[in-house]
């Protein structure tokens, strides 16, 4: 097997140390490491993390392969420092069988730029209203440990509760969109000043809110593990904050976008930023920032949404919600967390790996960087600064909301299982 | 003035009293037996309703015709639209078409934005009522009938509205008409008050160049205009008001109401009026009432928006004059 010798990074931000890779293990970290037989990279100035972990992220295949597919968006997901990927399940069809699990995960095997795990429907069909085959998804080849109607809210507050009585059997969690739907009719962006100006539906913060209050209540009270999805109000925060110090088993997730972006960029009426749940006030994105780094918010996940073209270029109304982020999601990181001084690089390798491997069991994923571990390993210039071109994605889509924005930081290597996946900025 | 006319929050003060001022002289020209200018000769202006509006729709077509635009009608329906395509479809054929402005109305809040702004098409944009956020030429029409009748034609040359008190009563949550008064009228240097219960006042409303009150009564002797707003009948099932009945108790215009306002006051409303809940007969056929003066009028602003935007830089009056 190959080796490779990573020379000089600062391993988790720390001081300067070569990291030897062989096969597809970590087989000495040090100082001085002998580069003999192997590939050496200079890493000088660089931060090395263990490779990134996306508990959310909407690959659409099957389905809408005109927006992506699994071969592109793992693609996608090594280019931005990825080594495994949760794939959402509001696929056509939906992921709500142990077939179609199974399909989706073995995609990911065959195309392997990233691991795949497929996360599978709590009800059938997304409807809200019949478990899906939670267990027979667990069984299968896939072992779907993570289980969520993405997109759409299981709003339902007993067929919640059984979902998350069920997947207890196997240690499963239910990862809960938070949007109550009738708080949310004609929503096209957070309700506020900026809605109340431009004339477009209000999209309420308590109707996030008060879903996340109903179901860590719920979770406490049948002793189940919960996470909630891309937090995006400061009284979320509140209520996970107060969730955890009562001791119940909460987990939550913030994306990049929610870091960084306000609704104030609504006023150009450019689809590019609509998304759900809504960008929100310059309040809630501090606050959101503050929760991530006291640990509140557990991890940053992309919520990577692809869509096709002309589903964006249109006016509000009528465009598709989401954005693009696996690329681009480590240099929102850094811009929102680092660069301002609320996290660390150690920091960083919690959230965006160790922690959102932990609640998804993504076994072999999210592991320190020492001897005997498995190599999953990104590599992170810092010192970039370059503004962002859709252009040059991996995703086939290109509906970022950073077109021509210089952000920060750059993923130039990425490693799953020793074997590069992405070399210098290019994928392998 | 900007190249297109999206939001009346787009207008200058000054903007805004050059646009009255021209519609004072686009007036004149309706009171000739030729009722027609020159000015837009060999300019095709595009009437592009996505949703339905035969009032306004008609009202450009006038004021188009008068200044001897070429007018062509579009009209898409909008079960279209849901699609997405259409509007930039739409826009990208008429570009081809080599059209001078578009007069856009939008179901979609922000259409004529994104139509103006999206690189589509280079044609001006008029904005003639998208979703529920502008409706700037209602807006422009109605101070253009707050001026004429509480300054007067001739003496309001030149004039803003600068202290006059003014009330919008009704379904300010979906009212684009609402929202571009607000806007114009603070421009001009009115003072607004919107009156409506609190589930039909926008969450965020605090942000705006207004008072707001829940007691029309208490808002009525202070008036110099009060502006009913139509309530749909749908908004009921919606759960926006208990009954009809409380609604028109609470927030409708009757005669008795309208005895409280000041002598002078005047009764507006955007049409089309819906008898009974929001203003009653009494006051919809009163002198007061204005609603078929701001029909005439908004023919005239169409015309002053039109030439301000496509004809010239100049006040209308000397080319007028030359032409004659
Ligand atoms: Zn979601």
């Amino acid at each position: 097997m190959s080796k490779t010798l990573i020379r000089g990074a600062k391993v988790l931000g720390g001081d300067p140390q070569d990291v030897l890779i062989d096969g597809g293990t970590v087989a000495a970290v040090g100082t001085g490491l002998s580069a003999e037989g192997a590939e050496v990279v200079e890493a000088a100035g660089k931060v090395l993390l263990p490779g990134l972990v996306d508990l959310h992220t909407h690959l659409r295949e099957p389905g809408r392969e005109d927006s992506e597919t699994v071969l592109t968006g793992t693609r996608a997901a090594a280019s931005g420092g990825y080594t495994a990927v949760f794939a959402m399940a509001n696929t056509f069809p939906v992921a709500d069988t142990a077939g179609v699990v199974e399909q989706v995960w073995r995609l990911g095997k065959e195309h392997g730029y990233c691991d795949v795990r497929p996360v599978g429907a709590v009800t059938v069909g997304l409807e809200g209203s019949t478990l899906a085959e939670l267990g027979a998804m667990h069984e299968s080849a896939a072992g779907v440990t993570v289980f969520s109607d993405d997109g759409k809210c299981v709003h339902d507050a007993v067929i919640m509760r059984r979902a998350l009585e069920y997947v207890k059997a196997f240690d499963g969690v239910v990862a809960q969109h938070a949007q109550e739907p009738r708080l949310t009719e004609g929503a096209q962006m957070n309700e506020g000043v900026v809605s109340a100006e431009l004339g477009l539906g209000g999209w309420p913060a308590v109707a996030e809110e008060a879903i996340i209050a109903r179901d860590v209540l719920l979770a406490e009270h049948v002793g189940s593990r919960v996470h909630i999805c891309h937090l995006s109000t400061a009284g979320s925060v509140e209520i996970v904050r107060w969730a955890k110090a009562r001791g119940i088993r909460v987990t939550a997730e913030v994306t990049p976008h929610h870091l960084l972006l306000t609704d104030e960029l609504v006023r150009t009426y450019n689809p590019v930023y609509k998304v759900n749940p809504p960008l929100r006030t310059e309040r809630d994105v501090l606050v959101l920032r503050e929760a991530l780094a006291d640990g509140t918010i557990d991890i940053v996940a992309t919520d990577h949404a692809p869509h096709p073209h002309e589903d964006k270029d249109c006016e509000w109304a009528a465009a598709a919600m989401g954005m693009v982020g696996l690329e681009t999601a480590l240099s929102v990181v850094q811009e929102t967390m680092v660069d301002t001084g609320l996290l660390d690089w150690t920091g960083v390798a919690d959230r965006m790996s160790f922690a959102p491997a932990r609640i998804g069991r993504a076994e072999g994923h999210g592991r320190p960087v020492s001897v005997g571990e498995p190599a999953n390993l990104t590599l992170v210039d810092t010192a970039y600064r370059g503004s962002v071109d859709p252009a040059g994605f991996a995703s086939r889509s290109r509906n970022t909301p950073y077109e021509g924005r210089e952000l920060p930081g750059r993923v130039t290597h990425t490693w799953l299982r020793g074997t590069a996946t992405l070399v210098d900025g290019k994928l392998t | 003035m900007h190249r297109h006319l999206i939001s009346a929050a787009d207008l200058t003060r000054d903007d805004a009293v050059l646009i009255l001022d021209t519609a004072e002289e686009m007036a004149r020209v309706a009171d000739r037996p030729i009722k027609k200018l020159p000015t837009l000769r060999g300019r095709t202006v595009v009437n592009l309703f996505f949703e339905d509006s035969t009032r306004t729709r008609i009202s450009f077509e006038a004021a188009e015709k008068r200044l001897s635009a070429d007018v062509i009608n579009f009209t898409a329906k909008g079960s279209s639209v849901s699609k997405g395509e259409s509007l930039k479809d739409t826009a990208q054929t008429l570009e081809a078409m080599g059209v001078d402005a578009v007069v856009i109305r939008h179901g979609a809040s922000g259409a004529p934005y994104r139509l103006a702004t999206s690189g589509w098409i280079d044609a001006h944009v008029i904005n003639a009522g998208d979703g529920t956020h502008q409706h700037p030429t209602q807006a422009l029409l109605d101070a253009f009938t707050m001026r004429r009748r509480l300054v007067g034609p001739d003496a309001g040359i030149g004039h803003d509205l600068a202290g006059r008190r003014i009330t919008i009563v009704g379904d300010v949550l979906h009212s684009r008409v609402a929202r571009s008064n607000v806007d114009l009228l603070h421009t001009l240097g009115a003072e607004v008050t919107l009156v409506a219960p609190p589930t039909l006042l926008p969450v965020g409303i605090e942000s705006w160049p207004c008072e707001v009150s829940y007691d029309l009564d208490r808002t009525l002797p202070k008036s110099d205009a009060v502006m009913m707003l139509r309530v749909q009948r749908e908004r009921m099932k919606a759960a926006f008001f208990p009954t009809e009945r409380e609604y028109s108790r609470r927030y409708g215009l009757d005669g008795e109401r309208m005895r409280r306002m000041p002598e002078h006051a005047i009764v507006m409303h955007p049409g089309p009026m819906v008898r009974g809940m929001e203003i009653t007969a009494e006051v919809a056929d009163s002198d007061r009432c204005t609603v078929v003066e701001q029909v005439t009028n908004g023919v005239s602003i169409r015309m002053a928006v039109l030439y301000l935007l496509l004809g010239g830089n100049e006040t209308a009056l000397t080319r007028t004059t030359e032409e004659k």
